[in-house]
């Protein structure tokens, strides 16, 4: 069975796992000195070394999206932590945030000299108060103790942190949406190129990366991207954050090397509640393809997952007992995805609205065997049609529902037993 | 659409070579996909898309093919490289059922009413649908969503937002092109519509254009929603009459009637877009017309017959000592017909167009540097300058096609506008202009010492009416013009300004840019003319003219087009008239018709053809939209006017025949130095001000809707100012001037000392009319208490 590998994990069940006391007991901060020893370039070849991939779903490399930004361009630049957690069934960055707030401001000012910031900030999601206070909090500490503002640890390093709160819209998760929303736009997701390592926040050179992947550079730092690459398989190497829900026992987060199964994670989590069976489960949040009990020893890595038509996304699985109703299910994430859907686009606007509308009435028995090939075909209309990655996931759960669930869905059309 | 958007950089032009649905295109380097199609005329179709505004690959309409890219693609968006090889729905299965798929969901939430939709008939949706969309819909027992109809944006626009297919053009361009974001989406899915903050109306002089830009009926206007059908409409080319920017504009009619205005295409001047000014200000060519020709008798105005009417009017000018006046509505044809009248028939030289401040200064500037030049100046230029240099002109309120312009190329091309002016507006904001604050007087002074930041830069000047306001100013200008090597345009506001120049109508230049005092070009006139000789006395301008004839020295006038309200001294023009007998060419019934001995009715513009001058110079021939009209101009009535005292021109005043006459003499022209004036700084506290572009003037009559746009008159004042005088902001002002005082509320703002700027002609705030004040004049003010909103 795979080990746990507790390391952003590792003290939070201290009391006060989420001061500054607490997080340098366990050697807090020293990667911080040790990254100002190496210097800016050894840190990024550390991090690309480690292969690191950037944690809020998509898996894009972390040192080569750090590597991107140009040097010496005479402009600004800016690291933006995405803490817009609002995927469903995604809880990881909150927890995070409110156990271990420092790992993540540890990671911020490693990032942030890494590609020569001297700004960064935390936009985190709106309608969660409790991690933006205790950030706050954890960002006032840190420049009491002058591990932020001028001249950090007689590093000649300055770095001023802001902690932004979202207004609570989903898109805003996606980065160029989240720099729009930063700025005092509206959040919408805008065209690239250019990328926000290019021309991001105010134009400038921006990094945008998920609060978990942020988070794990210090340990990376300290212990080496040799010690990180000896976790997880070749191409998804390193330890993740798995926040199980759903139908089971101890639902949680575990850390644990990729290629952990979700067989392992529900053991982990005491079994299925109640003790039913699985009937399907989701990986990575809502936005990635349902799987069913024949993918539980699947690895959950990014490839392996990629090899079975879905997605490691955000790493945090919904687990669903036989009890439950796939087509309920997806009802309820169409319907997250209609009304989170910016607007901008056609596909993503309209096509949620379509879809919404022929599940309610299959839920209410009125549909017609037409209806899921339409389901099917409007899903095919989005994905890959609509701007952003938001249309994307709203096209994946019926797609991946009508190819293991169909018998399902045809009790709900009219005339069916 | 206009395909000029990058042709600004067309330089150094690099082709690449790509593959479109199996054609090989070459095409500048940076192309677009969408645009590259059309070359080949291939027509992609799309919603969000504008050539002049910036791809937001919103709609998905337009998605493509591209080899090597595992999805569709916006061609809206994505450049066209070098080898790319590309297939439009023509040839690609794929990219013919992703457009079907997006227009089939933007028509799920998009009402069936276009029977009853004004756009219905020339609906982008509505024939996108027909080319690209599925011959059913799937979404048949589907619940479209619903919205309150219609909300008003301005009082000018009205929006059903179920129409709304969030194309975003029009609050891009609100943004982009006319910098007034106030208009913008808000909130989001299906939920997504076009609105203002606080439901606030959308303030912008450019807001009409987004009715037309709109690619669905979502927006529509309050004087065209519900008249007319598209395909009722009989379309006429036409040129706006309203200022000098000389924009090209479709007139629609139906069954003899004005329905609608739109912004032409026309990429040298307006591009595709006007002024609310030029699109909504034509009721005035039906209000109040004067049909017949009058006659007072016994102090009143009576019908009479064209025969007796013409014979009344030359029996009160024959052998009179008299004075031409015309306005600024003129075609240079008609122009030029008042020039040869008061010339070749009256034998006087006192003609000016100028109904408002003018100068000698200002005369000689337009003898030296306007009248008979090229087109010194384009609106091209003005996109590749380093600098443009305004003086005493704010292109938003007085010629707002050169404000799209200037913010076009401060926007792509890093132009830097300077303003000498006596107050920052909105309108320099939005070309992030630095202005150079000067009160009235103090303008030389400045422009003076702009000579060593601006020497070895491009740099243009465009210097406006209002300098001569100024004495010295426009001696200052050309003086600067000449060390720096800079290009020099004279921007007036009216559309006749620059052809009644071209025409002569000033004491001292004939037409073609003649000289009353060169014996030679006096020769040379009078042949063309087919008269044995001109006068040779240099003229008076208007306010002389007034002057002479209260003091008995001039008995009788000829006026064309002018309110009297339009200068400071109206009581004692109308004092002058009053006196004198007046033949009045008008339109409508005016403040000159109240004190005209004939009234000679003249035709619209939308009745007659002619040509008119734009600041650049550039000729914008029109013909009549409603030809069956049986108005005469303003040259045929001369005509009738001429032969009846005895002149008989060989031509027969056709706006053809007058044209060519006047430009055989333009191509011998040549110029002549100017003298030079010294500035005289003014002591105390001054009135400075604009017309903006909406306001009371004559030709927005009868058009509430667009009345409503007009911006709120406030007095602008400095910090200093206000303190010195006890002002305060939000408080009125009492302001006192020659004729009697009015009450404006007061804004502190950035306004140069001892300076109160106001609008000129708005309402509640007419300084010439009320106060018998104009720029330049000192007045005395005083704390009006709080205002009252």
């Amino acid at each position: 069975m795979t080990k746990l590998v507790p390391n952003l994990t590792a003290h939070w069940d201290e009391a006060d796992s989420y001061t500054l006391a607490g997080y340098q007991r366990h050697g807090g901060y020293n990667a911080l000195k040790k990254s100002f020893e190496l210097g800016p370039d050894a840190v990024i070849t550390e991090v690309k070394e480690s292969g690191l991939r950037g944690r809020g779903g998509a898996g894009f490399p972390t040192g080569m999206k750090w590597g991107f930004v140009p040097q010496g361009d005479g402009k600004p630049h800016y690291l933006v932590v995405n803490a817009d957690e609002s995927e469903p069934g995604a809880c990881k960055d909150i927890p995070l945030m409110m156990a271990n707030p420092h790992a993540l401001i540890e990671g911020v000012i490693i990032a942030a000299f890494a590609i020569r910031a001297n700004h960064a900030f935390i936009y985190i999601r709106g309608e969660t108060p409790h991690p933006i206070r205790r950030v706050r909090k954890a960002v006032e500490d840190a420049y009491a103790a002058k591990l932020l503002g001028k001249n950090i640890l007689g590093s000649g390093f300055d770095l001023e942190v802001v902690v932004h709160s979202g207004a609570g819209a989903y898109i805003c998760g996606e980065e160029t949406a989240l720099l729009d929303s930063l700025e005092g736009r509206r959040g919408q997701p805008r065209l690239k190129p250019p990328f926000p390592a290019v021309a991001g926040l105010y134009a400038s050179p921006t990094v945008v990366n998920n609060v978990e992947t942020i988070a794990s550079v210090p340990a990376i730092i300290s212990n080496g991207a040799a010690w990180y690459k000896s976790f997880g398989t070749e191409k998804s190497p390193g330890i993740k954050l798995f926040a199980v829900s759903g139908d089971v026992k101890r639902p949680g987060i575990f850390e644990a090397p990729l290629g952990i199964t979700m067989r392992e994670l529900i053991d982990y989590a005491g079994g299925m509640v109640s003790d039913r069976p699985v009937k399907f489960f989701v990986p990575g949040g809502s936005s990635v393809p349902l799987l069913t009990p024949e993918h539980l020893d699947v690895p959950l890595t990014y490839e392996d997952m990629a090899a079975n038509g879905t997605m490691l996304g955000t790493g945090t699985p919904m687990v669903f007992d036989t009890s439950r109703s796939v087509t309920e299910a997806v009802v309820r994430w169409i319907e997250f995805y209609k009304h989170e859907s910016c607007g901008k686009c056609t596909p993503c606007r309209e096509g949620t609205y379509f879809m919404v509308d022929i599940l309610k009435r299959l839920q209410k028995g009125k549909g017609e065997s037409a209806d899921l090939d339409l389901l099917v075909d409007i899903s095919a209309q989005i994905s890959g049609r609509s701007f952003c990655a938001l249309g994307d996931a709203a096209a994946t759960p019926v797609p991946a529902a009508l190819k293991f669930f169909r018998e399902e869905f045809e009790t709900k059309l009219v005339g069916a037993k | 659409m206009t395909v000029t958007a990058n042709s600004s950089q067309n330089n150094q032009l690099e082709l690449i070579t790509a593959k479109i649905d199996g054609v090989e295109v070459r095409v500048p380097k940076g192309t677009l996909i969408i645009r590259a199609a059309e070359q080949l005329g291939v027509q992609i179709p799309r919603f969000c898309d504008h050539p002049a505004l910036e791809p937001v690959a919103a709609c998905r309409m337009c998605l493509v093919e591209i080899e090597g890219m595992p999805k569709p693609q916006p061609s809206c968006a994505i450049p066209l490289t070098d080898g790319m090889v590309v297939r439009t729905q023509q040839s690609s299965e794929v990219a013919a059922k992703a457009q079907e798929g997006v227009m089939e969901f933007l028509l799920l939430n998009h009402p069936l009413d276009c029977p009853v939709c004004d756009k219905g008939g020339e609906c982008p949706l509505q024939n996108q649908a027909m080319t690209n969309g599925r011959p059913d819909s799937r979404f048949e027992e589907g619940t479209k969503r619903l919205f309150e109809k219609p909300i008003n944006i301005n009082s000018e626009i009205l929006l059903d937002r179920e129409r709304c297919v969030s194309c975003a053009r029009c609050t891009r361009f609100a943004d982009e092109i006319a910098g007034d974001p106030t208009l913008e989406l808000l909130e989001r899915g299906a939920q997504q519509q076009v609105g203002t903050a606080d439901d606030r109306p959308f303030e912008s002089y450019f807001g009409g254009n987004t009715i037309q830009i709109c690619p669905v009926g979502a927006l529509t206007s309050s004087t065209y929603r519900f008249r007319s059908r598209p395909f009722d409409l009989i379309s006429h080319n036409t040129i706006c009459e309203h200022c000098a920017s000389g924009c090209s504009t479709r007139t629609d009619i139906r069954r003899g009637k004005i329905m609608r205005r739109l912004a032409a295409n026309d990429p040298e001047v307006n591009e595709e877009w006007n002024c609310d000014k030029g699109r909504f200000a034509f009721t005035h060519t039906t209000l109040d017309r004067i049909t017949n020709p009058l006659i007072r008798e016994n102090g009143e105005l009576r019908t009479a017959s064209w025969p007796e009417a013409i014979e009344y009017a030359a029996n009160g000018l024959r052998a009179k000592r008299a004075g031409v006046l015309t306005g600024g509505r003129l075609p240079q044809e008609d122009a030029y017909a008042y020039s040869r009248f008061a010339r070749a028939v009256l034998q006087t030289n006192n003609v000016d167009f100028r109904n408002r401040v003018a100068s000698e200064e200002e005369s000689e500037f337009l003898s030296s540097y306007v009248a008979a030049s090229s087109m010194n100046v384009t609106y091209r230029d003005l996109e590749l300058a380093d600098v443009v240099l305004l003086v005493a002109f704010e292109p938003e309120n007085e010629s707002p096609i050169v404000q799209l312009r200037l913010r076009k190329a401060v926007r792509q091309n890093d132009l830097k506008v300077i303003a000498v002016d006596s107050a920052l507006i909105p309108g320099h904001q939005k070309l992030n202009a630095d202005v150079r604050l000067a009160k009235p007087g103090d303008e030389a002074e400045v422009v003076r010492s702009l000579s060593p930041e601006l020497i070895g830069k491009s740099t243009i000047i465009l210097v406006g009416e209002r300098a001569a306001a100024s004495l010295g100013l426009f001696s200052a200008v050309s003086n600067l013009a000449k060390e720096i090597n800079a290009k020099l345009a004279w921007v007036p506001r009216r559309a006749g300004d620059r052809g009644a120049v071209e025409a002569g109508l000033l004491p001292q230049l004939l037409p073609g840019g003649k000289r009353v005092a060169d014996a030679a070009d006096r020769a040379e006139l009078a042949a063309e003319w087919g008269v044995q000789q001109l006068p040779a006395q240099p003229g008076l301008d208007q306010e002389a003219m007034v002057k002479a004839a209260l003091a008995g020295n001039i008995d009788a006038f000829v006026v064309g087009g002018i309110d009297l309200f339009d200068v400071p001294y109206h009581d004692a023009f109308s004092a002058a008239l009053a006196k004198t007998f007046v033949v009045s060419l008008e339109q409508h019934y005016s403040s000159v018709t109240e004190h005209a001995d004939v009234v000679l009715p003249v035709g619209v513009i939308t009745e007659r053809s002619g040509t008119f001058v734009n600041w650049e110079g550039r000729e914008r021939s029109f013909a009549a939209a409603m030809h069956q009209s049986n108005a005469l101009t303003d040259a045929r009535v001369l005509h009738l006017l001429a032969d009846k005292l005895g002149i008989h021109f060989k031509d027969q005043a056709k706006p053809t025949e007058l044209h060519k006459s006047l430009s055989g003499l333009k191509s011998s022209a040549n110029s002549t130095a100017m003298k030079s004036f010294t500035s005289v700084p003014v002591a105390g506290l001054v009135i400075s001000g604009l017309r903006q572009l909406i306001d009371n003037g004559s030709l927005q009559q009868g058009e509430p809707h667009l009345a409503a746009t007009a911006r709120e008159a406030f007095a602008r004042v400095s910090e200093r100012t206000a303190s010195n005088h006890g002002l305060k902001d939000g408080n009125l002002v009492v302001i006192k001037g020659r004729l009697g005082q009015m009450a404006i509320p007061v804004m502190v703002s950035d306004v140069a000392d001892d300076t109160v700027w106001m609008p000129l002609n708005s309402d509640g705030s007419t300084p010439l009319r009320n106060l018998g004040l104009s720029i330049g004049a000192n007045i005395e003010v005083q704390d009006g208490g709080p205002y009252d909103l």
